[in-house]
């Protein structure tokens, strides 16, 4: 198992999406070493041949009917945007 | 004198209202007037809505003056932890991402509560997207313990837990994905139900560890969460991993179902960490099964060690794909400092979400991260599957298992919130269940001398809740912890 130390907090801040100031990488790094270094424990277990469980109860193909159902009405649907217009969801410039 | 009508039990309530010695108004009155003098002290809500509350309880008694009452929980006001959807009303998971969220549409948790025409009246703080164990972490201010102000009502469901102890609720709704419904039903004197997975559709439940998530009730009484059980469960076309199961009257099963019963006593749940006085008041709890002529005999869940590794790599893996859906685009907070698309993502996570949020986004992105996947996240599965088959093993020889509920009583606030390893630690006892999928109860067995609660917790087997509940009715019944209310 790999080493706390490898939690490369600016690698993972960026594949997070959060845009962390210099004190809190340095603070969840130290605070998440402390929990890595438990969780480290993990490597104790002896695993061979044991299948992964995903969920304690896994039901396999529910399937809804295929009919169409009415959803949301544009105004609820827009609701809550952060910026809209045009019954359009407003968001930055993302091509030149 | 009988107690105040705020401090009464849904069935006792329910009787009244069936006889007409009071309506649903008045109750629903007394409940807003109560939480008035309270709140400012508890700060149990997020948001509430008097207005509403009434004219849903003026509804109630219009149905009942036609005869069309719905059944016990007709008329009592019932609060929702703020992560399950009401339409129309704010939805935040107490969160500064979610703050003026409206919520468009009703979780299925909420529509059955309406269907049986509970009053639904207020949104309940706890930890932001129920991580935690202390509602420390709610971007709102914390809860506070009615027993003791200066102390936690646990957590992630602490508004949940605080409001019903006050008096500012009947009955309320919490989430249980590691504990949060039952830990602060331990340190605030409630009975607390974590459902069998699936038993409760998780659909309109703001998502956090979706394999661990499970909606249950909290409860004055065992009779009253299993009047709320009643209500809320039931299979879901819109929740995938419901369960078709057949739900059978849970109150009517209290009587019908009597031990004895074979209990398991789990002796990893009673090693170093666990408070003196708590140990005293379970081995008292476990000593009158055993004057009822239950067989108690010990039993070995040898991966609990584990639970709490397995548990904060799955949970966190977990929360960082859930929550990649708030990104600032289409709901939720937006960063003005935004200049391009990255940054709005990025920008608007930083400042939407709390330290707790984003330490398990970054732990859980780490555990799934390319090089350590199979090192953390698959391994911790595994091991889920061996915690699961410890629990199995032991149903195997009886029929439940008694533990504590929490490994000490409520804490003071501040007091663990710099320590995120030592909070992680409130819920070594409660952990194992969720990974394993099981239902437990909490349900008070006795004070500290500082006179705080002490919650005994019940393992029942998959979708046997019946069983589990009428357990806990036979305790309940021979002591009167469940009677007492805190001085506020």
């Amino acid at each position: 198992m790999s080493h706390p130390a490898d939690l490369n907090i600016d690698r993972i801040a960026e594949l997070s999406r959060l845009a962390l100031t210099p004190e809190e990488k340095a603070r969840f790094s130290a605070q998440l070493g402390s929990v890595l270094g438990h969780i480290e424990q993990l490597a104790k277990v002896d695993v061979a041949g044991v299948e992964p469980t995903a969920h304690a109860f896994p039901l396999h193909n529910v399937w809804a009917i295929d009919v169409a159902q009415p959803g949301l009405a544009v105004a609820d649907a827009l609701r809550n945007a952060p910026s809209q217009r045009d019954n359009m969801i407003v968001v930055p410039k993302v091509v030149e | 004198m009988s107690a105040p009508l705020y401090f009464q039990t849904i069935a006792g309530l329910s009787a009244q209202l069936a006889a007409g010695r009071i309506s649903s108004v008045e109750l629903t009155q007394s409940v807003i007037a109560r939480t008035k003098v309270v709140e400012p002290r508890v700060h149990a809500f997020n948001s509430f809505d008097e207005p509403d509350a009434l004219t849903q309880a003026a509804a109630s008694d219009v149905r009942r003056a036609a005869g069309e009452s719905r059944g016990p929980l007709d008329g009592i006001p019932v609060g929702l932890k703020d992560v399950i959807a009401v339409s129309g009303q704010p939805l935040t998971a107490s969160s500064k991402m979610l703050a003026n969220f409206v919520s468009p549409y009703d979780a299925t948790a909420t529509e059955n509560l309406q269907r049986a025409g509970a009053v639904l009246h207020g949104r309940l703080n706890c930890d932001e997207f129920a991580m935690g164990s202390s509602t420390e972490n709610s971007a709102f201010g914390p809860a506070h313990n009615p027993w003791d102000l200066t102390r936690t009502p646990g957590g992630s469901s602490g508004g949940s837990a605080a409001a019903l102890a006050s008096g500012a609720a009947i009955a309320t709704l919490g989430s249980d994905t590691g504990g949060s419904i039952r830990q602060p039903a331990a340190l605030c004197g409630l009975v607390g139900l974590k459902p069998t997975y699936g038993l409760i559709s998780r659909y309109g439940l703001i998502a956090y560890a979706s394999s661990l998530d499970q909606i249950g009730p909290f409860a004055r009484t065992v009779e009253d969460a299993a009047i709320m059980l009643g209500a809320i469960a039931g299979h879901d076309p819109r929740d995938s991993t419901s369960f078709k199961t057949e739900i059978p009257d849970y109150r009517a099963e209290l009587k019908n179902r009597r031990g004895p019963w074979k209990l398991g006593i789990p002796k990893e749940y009673f090693g170093a960490g666990l408070d003196p006085e708590v140990g005293a008041a379970v081995e008292k709890a476990i000593a009158f099964y055993k004057s009822l002529g239950c067989e108690i005999r010990e039993v070995s869940l040898p991966h609990t060690q584990y639970c709490l590794d397995a548990y904060y790599v799955i949970a966190t893996a977990e929360a960082s794909s859930n929550l990649a859906r708030y990104d600032g685009i289409r709901y939720g907070h937006r960063s003005k400092e935004a200049k391009n698309i990255l940054d709005v993502y990025q920008h608007s996570r930083a400042e939407g979400f709390g330290d707790e949020v984003k330490r398990r986004i970054i732990l859980g992105t780490y555990v799934l991260s390319s090089g350590f996947y199979d090192a953390y996240y698959l391994r911790a599965q595994k091991v889920r599957t061996l915690i699961r088959q410890d629990f199995l093993s032991a149903y195997r020889e009886v029929d439940a298992l008694v533990t504590p509920t929490s490994p000490i009583p409520a804490f003071k606030l501040g007091e663990k919130s710099a320590d995120p390893l030592a909070m992680y630690l409130c819920d070594i006892y409660t952990i194992g269940v969720n990974l394993a999928g099981l239902p437990a109860l909490s349900l008070p067995c006795g004070f500290t001398a500082s006179g705080l609660p002490i919650g005994l917790q019940l393992i029942g087997q998959p979708f046997r809740e019946a069983d589990l509940l009428a357990t806990a009715h036979a305790y309940e019944q021979a002591h009167d912890w469940s009677k007492r209310r805190p001085a506020l």
